[in-house]
């Protein structure tokens, strides 16, 4: 699909606003921030009044580079260089810190897969460093010894998500505590009966697309974390096992992996799960406890540090693993940018460039091709 | 089983009349004696009914969640955590104070009211040292009394409430001669410190610690120099376990604040709970009594809207996260200001700012999630259940 196609009237006769999003997280901040950027006037609204309160507030921040599929490569390693581009910019309490992201490899077999990523990511120009045993104990002296190696990702970063996404939400219109109900092709309906007209409207509300376009291929993925009092230089990487792609990447079963990040603050953020079929906000102590006792098998020192607060979020989760960014297939003027799973805060700044080249009719630096809502999924999922 | 969660007043009460009824029961608690806040360190009839009792105490216990539909507790001790089973559980948890932000509340030397005396109670020495009191209530009283016995100098304690309202108050004493006789016993310990009423405790100033607080009544400002401010606004139940809880038709909660609203809540409690009610039905009348007195404190000791306009932008809130009073400010509520600011993520969990906030602010506490306190990581992990 070109952007040809589409010959939008950005600012239909009558309106004032050329573009809504609907959604106040990273992702819809973003896409924020690059349409007005371009000139568009933006409005953003969101059901609660805070903004990156949803997902956004859930998650890790980590700005990675993930293999699962060329697309996933193409979209979030764009995305990584735009976040090293604006990072300059970003103020001191977006928490920016490059600390590199490290893959654990727990044995041989581990260790060909750090092997194959290496030679993946050393094909595509990413800063990628094998470690061995030494190596890796040396980089983080508190994971338990005997480890096979890892796979140093040079250029991950981390940020405090909530206040990147304020961040690119400055100087854009917000319409805090207006739940959207309906949206037509030429604007939003409100749950307080107000209308709001709009050239083109972006649906960026991660799992809650389903309530607005029914047949999205969105489902609800629950996650715990928890975080820590300040431990300064216990950690000094992303550190994630390896074996959080198998679990990661089960569609069928509830799954807990070790992936542990240093804040800026020195707090350390511990992850992490993943579970279907649940709406359910609450902390299970169930799933909490086995995500602890898989993150001290591999840091054992863990267990004396204090834990001060856990927190669940929703990630939105598609059936390939990859966003739905563009038009939406059945409401002109409509265009979706969702299901980033747990990869939202590190693809954002890519979803919402490629939305806006899309939008305008500019090139692009990838294709958007393989995200787009209207692709076909396979019956599995 | 009977789990009681606090061993001050209210929990000793209940545990004690629960096992009169024949109830097995075990107290838990987060200090290393029963007695809680009021009667730490101390001695009487229930305290030594107590100890003599033979009642399970599971000491420096922190309660870190719990599970309404299981019926179990998860505890943190120093010999590391316990999951406790229970029929019936009785939450005791107490009470905190209210810490107002003003400038200077952070400099070593300024204290809550209870905190200092608490630490006079464990060993600080006070004596020859130059105190002001401020804050609300008859704690502030109290603490003055017992400074001045343990020698210190206590130079004026400020009462913010105005002497039209402690008339008042004077007049419900009347009513309740135990505690006027109370009131008459500390009034001669504190006979020679000045008692101000419509006065309060402006800023605390110094460098690096202490030295000095600005007070205020009416247009009048001064300074004092002392070594400790005692501040006192009032208490803040410790209502989290029970907030967290509070679906289960197992759950009772009782006493926080008043003192023999406290015991007698307790008692009640444990009558019922172990299956005797009628055993309690003598006791509800004198609980209203006590709780009439309670809401009579409450009115006569409310806070003046003055004192919502004591900090200023730089003014710390959250002493955690070192969030200002100016930044809170540009926030609509505690979930966009704790996101957007860290206030309230710190160690304390929001338990000193919150209640501060929703003063200042009117903001509304935040959701409560596991742990209710911070507990080791290592405690978070698969217990036994006892």
């Amino acid at each position: 699909m070109d952007a040809q196609d589409h010959q939008y009237n950005i600012a239909l006769p009558g309106t004032t606003i050329d573009a809504l999003i609907v959604g106040a997280g990273i992702v819809g901040a973003a896409c924020a921030r690059e349409l007005s950027l371009a000139g568009l006037k933006v409005t953003v609204c969101d059901e609660s009044d805070v903004i990156g309160g949803g997902a956004t507030a859930a998650g890790m921040g980590h700005l990675a580079v993930m293999d699962d599929s060329e697309a996933q490569f193409a979209l979030t390693s764009y995305s990584q260089t735009l976040w090293h581009e604006l990072s300059p910019q970003l103020p001191a309490e977006a928490e920016y810190l490059p600390c590199g992201s490290l893959w654990v490899a727990a044995d041989a077999e581990e260790m060909e897969e750090v092997n194959r990523k290496f030679r993946f990511y050393s094909a595509r120009a990413i800063r990628v460093e094998l470690l061995d045993e030494q190596q890796i104990a040396e980089a983080e002296p508190n994971l338990r010894p005997g480890l096979s190696g890892g796979l140093l990702m040079c250029a991950a970063s981390v940020c405090y998500p909530p206040c990147a996404a304020a961040f690119l939400m400055k100087r854009i219109t917000f319409l805090p505590g207006r739940r959207v109900i309906a949206v037509s092709s030429d604007g939003v309906d409100f749950a307080d009966g107000t209308r709001l007209a709009a050239g083109l409207t972006i649906l960026a509300t991660g799992t809650e697309i389903t309530r607005l376009v029914p047949n999205a291929p969105v489902y609800p993925r629950k996650g715990h974390l928890l975080i820590t009092d300040r431990y300064p230089g216990f950690l000094n990487h992303q550190l994630i096992e390896l074996g959080y792609l198998k679990s990661a990447h089960s569609t069928e079963s509830d799954s807990v992996a070790f992936n542990v990040q240093p804040r800026q603050t020195g707090q350390i953020l511990i992850g992490s799960s993943r579970q279907y079929g649940t709406e359910d906000p609450a902390t299970e102590s169930h799933m909490l406890s086995r995500m602890l006792a898989r993150a001290v098998e591999y840091m054992p020192g863990l267990t004396e540090l204090s834990a001060i607060r856990t927190w669940t979020g929703f990630r939105a989760a598609t059936p390939d693993k990859l966003p739905l960014i563009g038009p939406c297939e059945s409401l002109n003027n409509v265009y979706l940018a969702t299901g980033h799973e747990g990869l939202g805060i590190a693809t954002s700044l890519a979803t919402a460039r490629l939305l806006a080249d899309h939008i305008l009719g500019r090139a692009s630096a990838i294709s958007l091709e393989p995200y787009l809502p209207g692709r076909r999924f396979a019956a599995h999922g | 089983m009977i789990v009681v969660v606090g061993a001050g007043p209210a929990g000793i009460a209940a545990a004690l009349r629960a096992q009169e009824c024949g109830a097995r029961v075990t107290v838990v608690d987060d200090n290393p004696a029963p007695g809680g806040q009021i009667w730490r360190g101390d001695s009487n009839v229930w305290l030594t009914r107590f100890r003599a009792s033979g009642i399970p105490f599971i000491a420096s216990a922190r309660v870190i969640t719990g599970d309404a539909q299981a019926q179990t507790l998860l505890v943190e001790t120093p010999e590391g955590a316990r999951k406790l089973t229970w029929d019936k559980l009785i939450i005791a948890a107490g009470s905190r104070e209210l810490f107002l932000p003003f400038p200077g509340w952070t400099l070593p030397g300024v204290f809550g009211a209870g905190g200092l005396q608490a630490l006079a109670k464990s060993g600080l020495s006070v004596a020859d040292k130059t105190v002001v009191i401020g804050g609300t209530g008859p704690l502030l009283l109290a603490v003055a009394a017992y400074l001045r016995q343990h020698g210190a100098h206590v130079k004026l304690i400020a009462e913010q409430a105005s002497p039209a309202g402690l008339a008042g108050f004077a007049k419900e004493l009347l009513r309740n001669p135990n505690k006027l006789l109370q009131g008459v016993a500390l009034a001669r310990h504190i006979a020679g410190s000045p008692y101000v009423t419509n006065c309060w405790i402006e800023s605390a100033t110094g460098q690096g610690r202490l030295e000095a607080v600005t007070l205020r009544q009416g247009r009048r400002t001064w300074t004092e120099r002392c070594d400790f401010a005692a501040i006192g606004y009032g208490l803040v139940p410790d209502n989290e376990l029970a907030t967290f809880l509070m679906n289960s038709p197992n759950v009772v909660i009782a006493g926080t604040g008043e003192l023999n609203l406290a015991i007698l809540e307790g008692e009640i409690a444990g009558f019922t709970v172990a299956g005797y009610p009628e055993r309690a039905l003598g006791l509800y009348g004198k609980r209203e009594k006590a709780h009439r007195f309670a809401t009579a404190l409450q009115h006569t000791f409310a806070l003046r809207h003055e004192l919502k306009s004591l900090p200023r932008p730089d003014t710390i809130v959250c002493r955690c996260e070192d969030v200002t009073f100016g930044l809170l400010c540009e926030f609509p509520n505690s979930r966009a200001a704790k996101l957007h600011t860290r206030c309230g993520m710190g160690p304390c969990q929001g338990r000193i700012c919150g209640p501060a906030a929703e003063f200042l602010f009117g903001w509304n506490p935040g959701s409560l999630r596991p742990p209710l306190f911070p507990a080791k990581i290592g405690s978070l992990m698969p217990a036994t259940t006892e």
